[in-house]
């Protein structure tokens, strides 16, 4: 009867509630699969002139660790960031170390300031992309030149500002991550 | 939004361990990325073979956004050649006609050339390319210059080797994967190339800013021979690239040189080919502490007995 009236009556957000539950794979490897897609994504552009794009992937990893708090280890960034290293141009261990202390910042930040909100989120993760920006721009192997400072700053801009486009696609992709696909019985 | 409850750790000893734990494990991360890194800046090849794993993957995919690259860049000259066409047209025409005469002149330089090499007995080598590929990618949020190429050790190339396009040079193999490379491009800011002006022997160094232009540096310092619009070719000192092929054209004048276009913008071509080094002998005895090759190719040496005054 229900469900003649109203169809999704017996679903949420994440899909039907009967007869139907999450599926392990899906719900524990989607947060890691679309970091080392996001440092894989600009290795695909050819910048021959200026890093044209921002760090992807760290940025992907702070929207995770901002989205959804407690569902990346602590220790994350280490392994996450030496596959970006690996793609990156960066000299190995660049993002090992620069991923790790920022995740220890932000737990540290969190445990000093338990409420946030999406505005004190956005100033986090952009503050961390700014200095993980600037400080990959200092260890990149080459010596830093005014020329190079003015050039990357684009960069810089762009990643802070990309902050909430990611926020909300990783909001979407947890989505997906939670939905119930897998069909019991 | 305060963090779920589950990672407050509270009287639990249990929990209170995770969490000294997890930060034990980033913080020990941490120290290890700190070491790693100190490690590839001072052997910036100790992790090549890893990279090599990691960019054969990557080259397939970087192949197909290859393809689609170069499908639209002509897609939009397509659109683009229509505006203007009249125009362009009527001066193409006029261009042809000048072109056809300069080809005849040429081909009677080119016999006389023959004939003259002939005389003095220069044998012509041909340099075959190793490998012609496409750039599959590059290291776009880096501030490093680097481009990834679709071809590598499976293909016969090899750390060293000049990477050229149909209009100029592009860059340099840096490291090689099976079936991928990382070429280090010349707008880096680590790459340095020995080049002479393409009409009188002006000797110089065109180094990358890391902004896309080349800092063309002179050797022999004094008055400025160079002007706006000069164009720059490899010198052939050092011993990687063969002497002659287009570098880049200078836009501005400094007093120790100038700055400099690039002539073949890697974003802009289609195909590249990877050719042998051109004096392997020279380039072995040159590279004397063999980590440090990666960086320093033209040792000043080489290129003093040729320089002349203007």
């Amino acid at each position: 009867m229900m469900e003649r009236l109203n169809p999704r009556s017996r679903s949420d957000r994440y899909g039907s509630r009967i007869n139907r539950t999450q599926d392990p794979w899906r719900a524990r490897s989607v947060p890691y699969l679309s970091i080392i897609l996001a440092s894989l994504l600009p290795v695909l552009l050819i910048a021959d002139v200026m890093p044209l794009a921002p760090p992807l992937g760290f940025l992907m990893l702070m929207a995770w660790r901002m989205v959804r708090p407690g569902l990346l280890p602590l220790w994350i960034g280490a392994p996450l960031g030496a596959f970006d290293d690996l793609v990156s141009g960066q000299p190995f261990g660049c993002a090992v170390m620069l991923w790790s202390l920022a995740m220890i910042a932000i737990e540290l930040i969190e445990t000093r300031f338990p409420w946030r909100g999406f505005w004190q989120d956005w100033f986090t993760a952009g503050l961390a992309a700014v200095l993980v920006w600037l400080a990959s721009l200092m260890l990149s192997g080459a010596r830093l030149t005014p020329e190079m400072l003015m050039v990357a700053l684009p960069q810089a801009l762009l990643s802070v500002l990309l902050y909430p486009i990611l926020a909300r696609m990783v909001a979407s992709l947890d989505r997906f991550r939670l939905a119930r696909a897998r069909r019991i019985g | 939004m305060a963090p779920p409850s589950s990672r407050r750790s509270g009287f639990s000893k249990k929990a209170q361990f995770s969490v000294f734990t997890g930060y034990l494990l980033a913080g020990v991360a941490a120290l290890l990325g700190f070491g790693l890194l100190l490690l590839s800046l001072w052997q910036p090849s100790a992790f090549a073979p890893l990279r090599g794993v990691a960019s054969d993957a990557v080259a397939p995919v970087g192949t197909g956004t290859a393809i689609a690259r170069s499908g639209s860049q002509s897609a939009f000259a397509s659109i683009a050649g229509y505006f203007r066409a009249g125009s362009q047209n009527a001066a193409l025409r006029e261009e042809i006609e000048i072109a056809r005469v300069r080809l005849a002149e040429a081909e009677a330089v080119k016999a006389e050339n023959r004939r003259l090499k002939a005389l003095l007995k220069i044998e012509e080598n041909e340099v075959k390319p190793i490998a012609v590929t496409r750039l599959v990618g590059s290291s776009a949020t880096s501030g490093r210059r680097f481009a990834f190429i679709g071809a590598g050790r499976g293909n016969g190339v090899a750390p060293g080797m000049p990477v050229m396009s149909e209009r100029g040079v592009i860059g340099r193999v840096l490291e090689t994967g099976h079936n991928s490379a990382r070429v280090l491009l010349l707008t880096d800011s680590e790459s340095v190339l020995p080049v002479r002006r393409a009409k009188g022997d002006v000797v110089a160094f065109a180094e990358g800013r890391g902004d896309g232009l080349l800092r063309v540096r002179l050797v022999n310092l004094g008055i400025n021979p160079l002007k706006v619009g000069d164009l720059m070719v490899t010198s052939g000192a050092g011993g990687y690239y063969r002497p002659g092929v287009a570098v880049a054209v200078i836009a501005k004048i400094t007093p120790d040189g100038g700055i400099a276009r690039l002539v073949a913008e890697p974003s802009a071509t289609n195909f590249v080919a990877v050719e042998p080094i051109y004096q392997p002998e020279a380039v072995a005895l040159l590279r004397t502490p063999p980590g440090r090759d990666a960086v320093d190719e033209s040792d000043p040496a080489p290129t003093a007995p040729d320089v002349d005054d203007e």
